[in-house]
């Protein structure tokens, strides 16, 4: 009985458990990167006692690879070291970690899943709590394998109708930032559900649950179904039969109901998520790079979507067009099927994997005055660089269409859309 | 005295301190560099004891301890605001800075207010405009993680079971 967040929660408690309450739980998996393990390794050696259970530790080397500084690759020798001394058995380097996570099959249904990354949230979109900590609470969590939870309220997002052909679960995603604000689920669980995000595919799902983390929510959540098992079974090595759990007679803090179906792109403006737009109030706004990446919006289908817009086109070009796919997995099918090579022939930059250009690091920063159009996540003030550029966020389909002009534009007016 | 120094709404932890210069954990060398952009003379001007007073919503974004950990290195006694974000608040609860939340008084307070606070007690006065405030109370296992400066020290010399017993 209870919120989804309170099912996944006594289905590990064994117990009935309500929001409010303060749980010590199990958790299965322990996410950190390069960029949060070094601290995680320094509260661990702190505490001087042994790892609880090797096996739920997963390390990532993503958010600056490969190294771009000395500083960045002292912290991936520390890294590598650390596995080496303690015999863990997972480290990649092969991608966003969010998407490997995805990918290789750690999130299933009803998974406990920490991360020393605000956007673990991510892992909500196939049925399972995620949620990020900081690097201290990450080295706890190999001593203990437990972590503590306050039981969150939950509001209830309920998506009606279908977009239309050019509009995306990004836009429908800024759309609710924008109308529940920066901290507008400030401790809370989102849950996203109704007729639109049943219909949806499980690479546009996982947007939602990702972007909780811009309203401040602890976790968002999709309920499995069908189409996470279909996702499960087709694209991950996960095994095993899954339970999805479901919200039982739940009770809700608020509900927001919200009809998508005569939604137009949108985008978040600079400086704040929640500053949103119908893209046709910024059309026409010249940008100097468009960044398609991130653990948002780079998945296959969004390069494919990308690649559809700008097949046999030219990019604008004084404009740079980069393009950083999530995972290496992704950029292999991509080259596989073509579609590397249309985005190269349209005149993008086609980098190596990870987090890229997201946090300001290499592969796209940008000098004072310059504005970027993205497929980002957030657009604080100087993340991609100078603290006097801009940030733009939109769907991979806004970004293309951009990519075209050099100006924010509306993907609804270049032909050959892809989905939907 | 100890002084205020304020801070809007929605602080990021961009903001508290830029990715840049997240390239050490040394609450020393953050503290150098904590609030550059958005207040550049506080490093230089804050001493030991004074306090930060933030709006709604403090610490949202990333979730690095870099934020906290340079606050924390500048040696100010604790962090008022109307609302954290909730990863900031664990962080901070976790590394020991302590944080008052207390929409009320960080309404009243102004730039260079001359502030007291009893941490045990949640109790703000505000000497410059008299006003008394009291914040929300934490909940027991915050203040049992709190009173020994940190998880870390905490697991020291307990387990993990003891939070919640
Ligand atoms: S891609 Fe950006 S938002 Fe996603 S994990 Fe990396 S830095 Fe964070």
């Amino acid at each position: 009985m209870g919120t989804l967040v309170e099912e996944i929660f006594s289905r590990r408690a064994g117990r009935q458990v309500r929001a409010g309450e303060i749980l010590l739980l199990d958790v299965d998996y322990i996410m950190s990167h390069d960029n949060t393990t070094p601290l995680a390794i320094k509260a661990f050696r702190a505490i001087g006692k042994p790892i609880r259970d090797k096996s739920k530790i997963v390390l990532h080397l993503d958010h600056a690879y490969p190294a771009p500084n000395i500083l960045a690759a002292e912290n991936h020798k520390k890294i590598i070291e650390f596995v080496k001394e303690q015999e863990l058995p997972y480290l990649f380097q092969q991608g966003v970690c969010h998407q490997v996570m995805i990918e290789e099959g750690f999130i299933t249904p009803g998974a406990i899943v920490i991360g020393a990354d605000s956007h673990s949230n991510t892992y909500g979109a196939l049925g399972a709590f995620g949620a990020g900590l900081g690097s201290t609470e990450v080295g706890v969590a190999w001593v203990t394998g437990k972590c503590w939870f306050k039981v969150p309220e939950t509001i209830r997002i309920e998506l009606r109708g279908q977009t239309q052909p050019g509009v995306y679960a990004k836009d429908v995603m800024i759309h609710i930032a924008g109308l529940l604000g920066m901290d507008g689920a400030t401790y809370r669980s989102v849950e996203f559900g109704g007729e639109y995000i049943d219909n949806l595919p499980m690479h546009e799902r996982i947007i939602f649950p990702n972007m909780s983390t811009e309203i401040g929510a602890k976790c968002g959540l999709i309920a499995a179904d069908a189409e996470t098992l279909r996702y499960l079974a087709e694209e991950t090595p996960a095994q095993g039969t899954f339970e999805t759990l479901t919200p039982i007679n739940p009770r809700y803090e608020r509900v927001v109901e919200i009809d998508v179906s005569n939604l137009s792109p949108q985008v978040a403006c600079h400086p704040d998520v929640d500053n949103v737009k119908n893209l046709e109030e910024v059309a026409g706004l010249e940008v100097h790079e468009v960044y398609i990446g991130t653990c948002t919006n780079a998945r296959y289908e969004d390069l494919e979507v990308v690649a559809n817009m700008l097949k046999g086109k030219k990019v604008n070009p004084l404009t740079r067009v980069i393009v950083t796919p999530a995972s290496a997995r992704i950029l292999k099918k991509a080259m596989q099927t073509g579609i590397i090579e249309i985005l190269m022939d349209a005149g993008c930059t086609v980098t190596g994997t990870g987090c890229g250009a997201c946090i300001g690091r290499h592969g796209g920063i940008l000098a004072p005055g310059e504005r970027a159009l993205t497929t980002m996540n957030r657009n604080f003030v100087g993340r991609m660089g100078s603290p006097l550029s801009e940030i733009y966020l939109a769907s991979p389909a806004t970004a293309a269409a951009t990519a075209l002009t050099g100006r924010i534009s509306d993907p609804r007016e270049v032909a050959e859309l892809a989905g939907g | 005295m100890s002084k205020a120094w304020t801070f809007g709404e929605n602080m990021n932890t961009d903001e508290i301190i830029p990715g840049r210069h997240n390239i050490t954990t040394d609450p020393v060398e953050l503290a150098k560099k904590v609030f550059c952009e958005v207040k550049p003379e506080f490093a230089e001007s804050v001493r030991a004891g004074d306090v930060v007073v933030g709006g709604r919503n403090f610490g949202c974004g990333s979730s690095r301890e870099h934020a906290p950990i340079a606050i924390k290195g500048s040696q100010v006694q604790c962090v008022i605001a109307a609302s954290f974000a909730r990863i900031f608040f664990r962080n901070a609860i976790n590394i020991g800075l302590p944080i008052l939340e207390c929409p009320e008084a960080a309404a009243d307070i102004r730039e260079g207010d001359d502030v007291e606070v009893d941490l045990s007690s949640g109790a703000i006065f505000n000497r410059s405009t008299g006003n008394r405030f009291q914040a929300q109370a934490l909940p027991d296992f915050v203040l049992k993680i709190a009173e020994v400066g940190g998880i870390v020290q905490f697991l020291k010399t307990h387990d993990i079971e003891e939070l919640t017993a």
